[in-house]
C-alpha cells in the first residue's frame, strides 16, 4: 500500500465512523436510559430485575449462563488442543506451544515457589487462573441473552456475580485446607481455621474487583456521550487488567496460603527440661 | 429469593461449583497434565543430555590429565627403557659369547682327540712297518744262510701256490 492509498482509507475510515456518530445522535436515542441509572447499578450488583431461565428449570443470574458459555468454550478450546496441539508437541517449541507452555509453567512455577505439595495446587490455581482471566474477557464479547422480563442484556462475566465468587473464594478457602491437611494433617485444619476470614476476603475481593470493573462498563454505556472512544480504554483496556490482576491475585494468594498451611511444623525443644538439665550441669560443676 | 444479602442463593453457588468443578478435571486431563508431563520429559532429555555431556567432559579431562602426567614422565621412562635394552642386549651378548666359547671348546677337544687318535694310528703303523721290516730283514738274512733251505722253502711255496 503506498502513502496516497494509505491516506485515502483512513480519510474513507474517518468519514465512515462520523457518518454513525452523527446518526446516533440525530436518531436521539436514549441508550440504556429507559431504566434510571440506579437501577442499572442495582442490578449489576443484586441481578433481581435482569434474570435468565436456566433451560426453563430455574430463573438465575446471567453470570450463570456466562459462567456455563465460558467452560464450555474453555473445554472446547482444551480439547482441541489435546487432540490437534499436544501430539504435535517439539522439543524446539512453535509460537502456540510456548504460549501453552508458558501458561502451563506460570501455575506450575507458582505452586512449586510456594509448597513442596505442589502437583493439586498447580493444577487448581491453572483452572482458577485461566477462568478468571478467560471469563473477565468474556465480558468484552458482550453476547446477549433475554431475559425473563423480555429484556436483551449482555452477558457480565461469571465472577462478577456474588455467587459465582463466594464459590471461587470458598473453593480456594478448601483447597487451602487441603494443603493443610496434606502437609500436616489434623493440625493442618486448625492452621487453616486461623485465617478463617480468608474464604471472605477471597470471595469478596474478587466479587469487588470484577463487579467495579462491570459498573465502570455500565455507568460507560449507560450514557451515549460516552459511548465513543471511552468504551475502547475502559472496556477492553479495563477489562483486560482486570483480568490480569484478579487471576494473579487470587491464584498467588492461594498458593500463598496454600504454601503457609502445608508447610511442616517443627517442634521447638522443650525448654523446662533444657533449663533444668543446665541447673544440675551448673550444680555438678559447682561441687 | 432466599432473603440472604446481596442476593446470594446457594443453589446458584452450587452450579458455579459443579461448572468449574467439571472445568478444573477437563482442563487438568486434557491440557495441564499433557504440557506439564511434556515439559518435564523434555526436562529429563535435556538433563540426561547435559549429564552425558558433563560426563564425557570429565572424562576427556582425566584423560587430558593423565596424558600430562605421562608427558611428564616419558624422559624417564625412555631412560628406564633404554637401561632395560642395553642390559638385555649386554645379556644377549653375554650369553652368545658363552655359546661361541663352549662351541670353541668342543671344537679345540674334537680335534686333540682326532689328532691323538692319528697319531696312535701313525705310531701303531710305523710299528709295524718295523717289524715287518725287521722281520724280513731277519728272514733274508736267515735265506742267505740256508740257500738249500730256501731252495726247498721255494719249491715248498710252489706247491702250496699250486694247491
Amino acid at each position: 500500500m503506498t502513502k496516497k492509498e494509505r491516506k485515502k482509507a483512513i480519510i474513507i475510515f474517518a468519514v465512515i465512523a462520523l457518518v454513525f456518530m452523527i446518526g446516533a445522535i440525530m436518531t436521539g436515542g436514549h441508550g440504556g436510559e429507559e431504566e434510571s441509572v440506579q437501577v442499572v447499578m442495582r442490578d449489576a450488583v443484586m441481578h433481581e430485575v435482569n434474570r435468565v431461565s436456566l433451560f426453563g428449570l430455574k430463573d438465575v443470574n446471567p453470570s450463570l449462563i456466562a459462567a456455563f458459555i465460558v467452560s464450555g468454550i474453555m473445554i472446547l478450546f482444551a480439547l482441541i488442543c489435546r487432540i490437534f496441539v499436544i501430539p504435535r508437541f517439539k522439543l524446539v517449541p512453535g509460537k502456540f506451544q510456548l504460549v501453552l507452555e508458558t501458561v502451563v509453567g506460570i501455575f506450575d512455577g507458582m505452586a512449586k515457589q510456594n509448597s513442596h505439595i505442589n502437583r493439586f495446587l498447580g493444577a487448581y490455581i491453572f483452572a482458577a487462573g485461566s477462568y478468571i482471566f478467560t471469563g473477565t474477557l468474556f465480558e468484552l464479547l458482550g453476547v446477549q441473552v433475554i431475559t425473563t422480563e423480555g429484556h436483551a442484556i449482555s452477558l457480565p462475566a461469571p465472577l462478577a456475580d456474588v455467587n459465582g465468587a463466594i464459590m471461587m473464594g470458598c473453593l480456594s478457602y478448601l483447597v487451602i485446607m487441603s494443603g493443610g491437611i496434606a502437609g500436616n494433617g489434623i493440625k493442618g485444619i486448625g492452621k487453616t481455621l486461623k485465617d478463617f476470614s480468608l474464604p471472605i476476603s477471597l470471595s469478596f475481593r474478587l466479587f469487588g474487583a470484577l463487579l467495579s470493573g462491570a459498573l465502570v462498563t455500565e455507568l460507560v454505556y449507560y450514557y451515549t456521550a460516552m459511548s465513543y472512544v471511552t468504551p475502547v480504554i475502559v472496556g477492553v483496556l479495563f477489562t483486560l487488567m482486570h483480568a490480569l490482576i484478579q487471576a494473579y491475585v487470587l491464584t498467588m494468594l492461594t498458593s500463598l496460603f496454600y504454601g503457609e498451611v502445608s508447610e511442616k511444623v517443627v517442634k521447638p525443644p522443650k525448654e523446662k527440661k533444657q533449663r533444668g538439665r543446665k541447673r544440675k550441669t551448673v550444680v555438678k560443676e559447682a561441687a | 429469593m432466599t432473603g440472604l444479602p446481596l442476593n446470594v442463593d446457594w443453589q446458584q453457588i452450587l452450579l458455579h461449583l459443579f461448572n468449574f468443578t467439571i472445568l478444573f478435571g477437563a482442563l487438568y486431563i486434557l491440557l495441564y497434565k499433557p504440557v506439564r508431563d511434556f515439559m518435564e520429559n523434555r526436562e529429563k532429555h535435556y538433563a540426561n543430555i547435559d549429564s552425558k555431556a558433563n560426563q564425557a567432559l570429565a572424562d576427556a579431562e582425566s584423560s587430558k590429565a593423565s596424558y600430562e602426567e605421562k608427558e611428564r614422565n616419558l624422559d624417564e621412562e625412555i631412560r628406564a627403557r633404554k637401561s632395560s635394552l642395553s642390559k638385555e642386549i649386554e645379556a644377549e651378548r653375554e650369553r652368545r659369547l658363552a655359546d661361541a666359547r663352549s662351541e670353541a671348546e668342543k671344537l679345540i677337544a674334537d680335534a686333540r682327540g682326532e689328532a691323538d687318535r692319528e697319531k696312535k694310528e701313525i705310531i701303531e703303523s710305523a710299528q709295524k712297518e718295523i717289524t715287518e721290516m725287521v722281520t724280513d730283514a731277519m728272514e733274508k738274512l736267515t735265506l742267505e744262510q740256508t740257500a738249500s733251505d730256501a731252495f726247498d722253502q721255494f719249491l715248498d711255496a710252489a706247491e702250496e701256490a699250486d694247491k
